[in-house]
């Protein structure tokens, strides 16, 4: 057996279908160039394909598929946000996710929970109502719910926070609050994309972009130089790396944010619980892990290093909530790059730069908007205009002064 | 435990720290039009390197400048803020 295992590995006749081809060499020349094989960047590749009949594409990424925040995120899927076009825009992302397993033909483990906001003061039950009353508007499933509801709801809560905290005065709750398995999510746009005629690179680093005449014309890599006129930029925290080289300025500023998981458990909740004042939200896996993350880390940092002071607080937090908690072991945690913008929604789009586009500021909320910022960047690469849903996103409103302050509705307190 | 050296009070735990974001000279609106006062307000360098950053000692309430890597997470030399130190 070991024998067969090892002959099997060398092998290049694997039994077993590819998810996507393995390309071994760039082509000299592509019709679109996106950096970064993450969620969006391969749903950009994938609604290429099938939206706009753009095929000639390749995905690169500089390292594995999904290895960025796309696989440390904790897989949360909302669209309870505080302004309209934040809300609108994120509620295409959820309509697309509830149908995305069907799709993409692939079990994305797609599991609609509830999920509750809690509100630890006055004052945080008023911007609760707020976004009740933004996303009823919209027709987005949210209302403000009471103590007794949220009890109701999850009997191990214990709304008091142990005396440690302000107890819990009521919560936004937002049914259709979902959570996916995140890995798959790029994993079955990759083969999607694949099927399409995109090419995904693996183990590819830009390494420069080429700008001519305030356009883009081709992308140095450490694998050899690209020709190619449109460049999207979907690398999430590494964004200011990329921005660098064709020197654009952004606000974006890189902060790790960090999660973790507990060992499996019995499924006891069903909910995806967060809360804002303790820094906090919480849901349980299919596998029954809780994972668990906090708030960002307290200053800038380019890095995905993780913190004992972090699990310290994670775990004490946690215990504030359920107190039912304090045998269950830490599993491991880690970090993720966010680039966060001053207002706290993505930056997205055309840039000055002639060909090339933007795909980030997804701070701490961007897997959920996976599905739609595939489809909208797509749009706007086949288009070379900003799709309606994006238009409010572009890297110009922070010269224009037209921000849209998305802060009320980040799921913790930065 | 990481330690940030304070100028007045030598080397603290980070936690004794408040980050102030990075060091940015006043700017001048006369000097500027609409755009670029538009982009110098809310554009930052967040690309990799060594930044000048504010940071603050909560305990004794003194406001510094600490030269800092982002990449690597390693702090170069803190300083008080002086006119000639801070604007060059």
């Amino acid at each position: 057996m070991p024998h067969r295992l090892l002959k099997y590995g060398f092998s290049d006749h694997h039994p077993e279908p590819r998810m996507f081809r393995d390309v071994k060499h760039l082509k000299p020349e592509y019709d679109a160039v996106i950096i970064g094989g993450g969620g969006h960047g391969l749903a950009a590749a994938y609604y290429l394909g099938k939206d706009h009949g753009v095929s000639n594409v390749a995905v690169l990424e500089q390292g594995y598929l999904g290895g960025g925040g796309t696989g440390r995120n904790t897989a949360i899927v909302r669209s309870n946000y505080l302004t309209p076009e934040g809300a609108r825009f994120y509620q295409a992302s959820v309509e697309l996710f509830q149908d995305l397993s069907r799709e993409l033909d692939y079990n994305l483990f797609y599991s609609e929970r509830g999920h509750f906001t809690l509100a630890h003061s006055p004052a945080s039950l008023r911007t609760q109502r707020w976004r009740a009353e933004v996303n009823q508007h919209l027709g987005i499933d949210s209302q403000v719910v009471d103590p007794k509801f949220i009890q109701s709801q999850i009997p191990q809560i214990d709304l008091t926070c142990g005396g440690h905290q302000p107890p819990i005065h009521g919560a936004l709750f937002h049914p259709p609050g979902a959570i996916a398995r995140h890995d798959a999510v790029a994993w079955a746009y990759a083969r999607g994309a694949d099927r399409y005629g995109a090419e995904i690179h693996q183990q590819t680093a830009v390494t420069d972009i080429e700008v001519r005449d305030g356009a883009v014309i081709g992308v140095h890599t450490d694998r050899g130089y690209i020709k190619t006129r449109k460049v999207l930029s979907a690398v999430a925290g590494w964004t200011t790396h990329i921005t660098k080289m064709v020197g654009l300025r952004t606000p974006l500023v890189i902060y790790p944010l960090q999660a973790m998981v507990t060992e499996p458990l019995k499924p006891w909740l069903n909910h995806i619980v967060v809360s804002a004042s303790l820094h906090v939200y919480v849901s349980q896996s299919s596998r029954g892990e809780l994972v668990a993350g906090a708030s960002l880390d307290p200053y800038e940092l380019i890095s995905s290093r993780s913190t004992l002071d972090f699990a310290e607080s994670m775990s004490g937090h946690l215990l504030d909530l359920f107190p039912c908690l304090p045998q269950v072991n830490v599993l491991r945690q880690w970090a993720g790059m966010c680039d966060m913008t001053p207002d706290f929604s993505p930056i997205m789009g055309l840039t000055p730069i002639e060909g090339f586009y933007l795909d980030s500021g997804w701070g701490t909320w961007g897997f959920k908007a996976t599905p739609i910022s595939g489809k909208t960047m797509a749009f706007t690469l086949a288009n070379n205009r900003d799709h309606d849903l994006i238009e409010a996103f572009n890297l110009s409103r922070f010269e224009r002064c037209q921000l849209v302050g998305e802060k009320g509705a980040a799921s913790v307190g930065h | 435990m990481k330690i940030l050296t304070c100028p007045l009070n030598g080397p603290r735990p980070i936690q004794e720290f408040h980050y102030g974001g990075e060091f940015r000279p006043p700017l001048d609106p006369a000097q500027l039009n609409d755009a670029d006062w538009g982009q110098e307000v809310h554009h930052r360098h967040g690309e990799p390197g060594v930044k000048r950053e504010w940071w603050y000692h909560t305990a004794s309430g003194t406001w510094f400048i600490a030269e800092r890597d982002n990449l690597q997470d390693r702090v170069i030399q803190t300083y008080l803020y002086t006119p000639e130190r801070g604007n060059d």
